[in-house]
């Protein structure tokens, strides 16, 4: 147990590590962040409630598949034939999700901040939106982990990556959509702590098949 | 011969449906008008994409522990039969939704959620076609499927339930369940789940056999 935990320590740092020192996801994604907020504000100048959130979670959602495909794209065939001779797959998955998450919560944040600057703030509630935009980038990556891995197997196919992806990704920007409307105008909004349960919901059984079926994934 | 029977039974189950279906009385409700007769088609629809889709995800469920293609075979058949099926049951659905919601697409909840899902299958095809190694597409794509199913669910049984629809059956609209569905029209819905059920079955024995057809060479 603490092996595998030290194992998953060792490989999100490696992650971490490569990513300081290479930044290649990260000015990446930067720079697609605030071309495309820019892209908006000067389209549309500073867009009302609505709008605004549509258009932030679907940043978020072109974010995440740019700043996640990455992830998987630096492992070549025989890098991951290395790490698969030296850890079991579920500790590998489970630090590219681990790894991920942090990723995309930096993103998340810096998309946040572009959005303010670019595009105005018509938050009511503040803290609440962040806490949802935490949340939505986590099941966002996790998502994307999954399909990122599918995808690789698959010839890193990042057209596929969309394909599979928008989909599966629908329902839960629905959800977020949704719950984050709270935020710009107080409205009484029934069933919310429930919608936040399914949230909560669809990101275990994300972890869950992934633990169970990336072992079958890597299999070649 | 013994072994057919149950496709007899299909097509004179059918021929009952669909001759009773258009002719029998049934109870005019408002803006419903004739247009409840849909009922008999649109509902059993929906049972033959479960029946496919559950289908095809045991099959994969079986394939990944035993590695055997026949099972990738009879899943990926299944998922076809499945989808085909979904897309009428959404056509026979918005049909009705033409004339009794006012619209053909609406933004209604259960509309999008049903969508969702069989776009999310189709992806699961597209995903099929991408992949050339037999094997590598049988491995992936069952790992995609069990994905889609484990999605399928909320997005058709749990988030349906959780808002507020127009369909027939949620908040506090009839549902045409078996407490508040006339008697007259209970004889022809029971038949029709059946014979529509059979008739998909058979469609998935014919699509197995055709396939297997294909790769004889590697079945013996």
């Amino acid at each position: 147990m603490k092996q595998t935990v030290h194992q998953i320590y060792t490989l999100v740092r490696k992650d971490l590590v490569l990513e300081l020192r290479q930044q290649y996801a990260f000015y990446g994604v930067l720079l697609y962040i605030i071309s495309t907020v820019f892209v908006i504000n000067l389209m549309m100048g500073k867009p009302d409630d609505k709008l605004w959130n549509a258009l932030f979670w679907v940043i978020q959602l072109f974010v995440a598949v740019n700043a996640i495909a990455k992830s998987f794209m630096q492992e070549n065939r025989g890098r991951l034939l290395y790490f698969y001779s030296l850890v079991p797959p579920r500790v590998f998955i489970a630090a590219k999700l681990i790894f991920n998450v942090i990723l995309m919560m930096l993103m998340s944040i810096i998309a946040l901040v572009c959005s303010f600057t670019f595009l105005g703030n018509p938050l009511h509630n503040t803290g609440y939106f962040v806490g949802i935009v935490l949340l939505g980038g986590t099941s966002l990556s996790l998502l994307f982990t999954v399909l990122a891995a599918i995808a690789a197997q698959a010839n890193h196919n990042a057209a596929l990556m969309a394909v599979m992806g928008f989909p599966l990704m629908m329902p839960m920007l629905m959800l977020l959509a949704n719950v984050s409307l709270s935020a710009f105008v107080t409205v009484y909004q029934p069933g919310l702590p429930k919608m936040f349960l399914l949230l909560g919901g669809m990101d275990l059984l994300t972890i869950a098949l992934t633990m169970v079926l990336f072992p079958f994934l890597w299999k070649d | 011969m013994a072994r057919h029977w149950w496709k007899a039974l299909a097509i004179l189950l059918l021929i009952y449906v669909i001759i009773a279906g258009f002719t029998i009385k049934i109870p005019i409700i408002g803006t419903n008008g004739q247009s409840s007769r849909g009922l008999f088609f649109h509902v059993p629809m929906w049972i033959c994409m479960y029946t496919m889709f559950t289908i095809s995800v045991v099959n994969s469920l079986l394939y990944l522990s035993k590695y055997d293609l026949k099972r990738d075979v009879y899943a990926s058949s299944a998922a076809r039969v499945g989808a085909f099926f979904g897309v009428l049951g959404f056509a026979t659905g918005s049909l009705w939704a033409t004339y009794t919601w006012g619209g053909t697409l609406t933004d209604d909840p259960k509309q999008i959620c049903t969508a969702i899902a069989i776009l999310i299958y189709m992806a699961y095809l597209v995903l099929r076609i991408s992949i050339h190694d037999i094997d590598k597409r049988a491995r992936i794509s069952a790992v995609f499927n069990i994905f889609a199913f484990a999605l399928l669910i909320p997005l058709t049984y749990i988030i349906p339930r959780m808002v507020d629809s127009l369909h027939p059956g949620s908040a506090s609209t009839p549902g045409f369940a078996s407490k508040d569905t006339d008697g007259g029209m209970k004889l022809v819905l029971y038949p029709a789940f059946i014979g529509w059920t059979l008739l998909s079955v058979w469609i998935y024995t014919l699509l197995v056999r055709y396939k297997k057809l294909e790769l004889k060479n590697i079945f013996k």
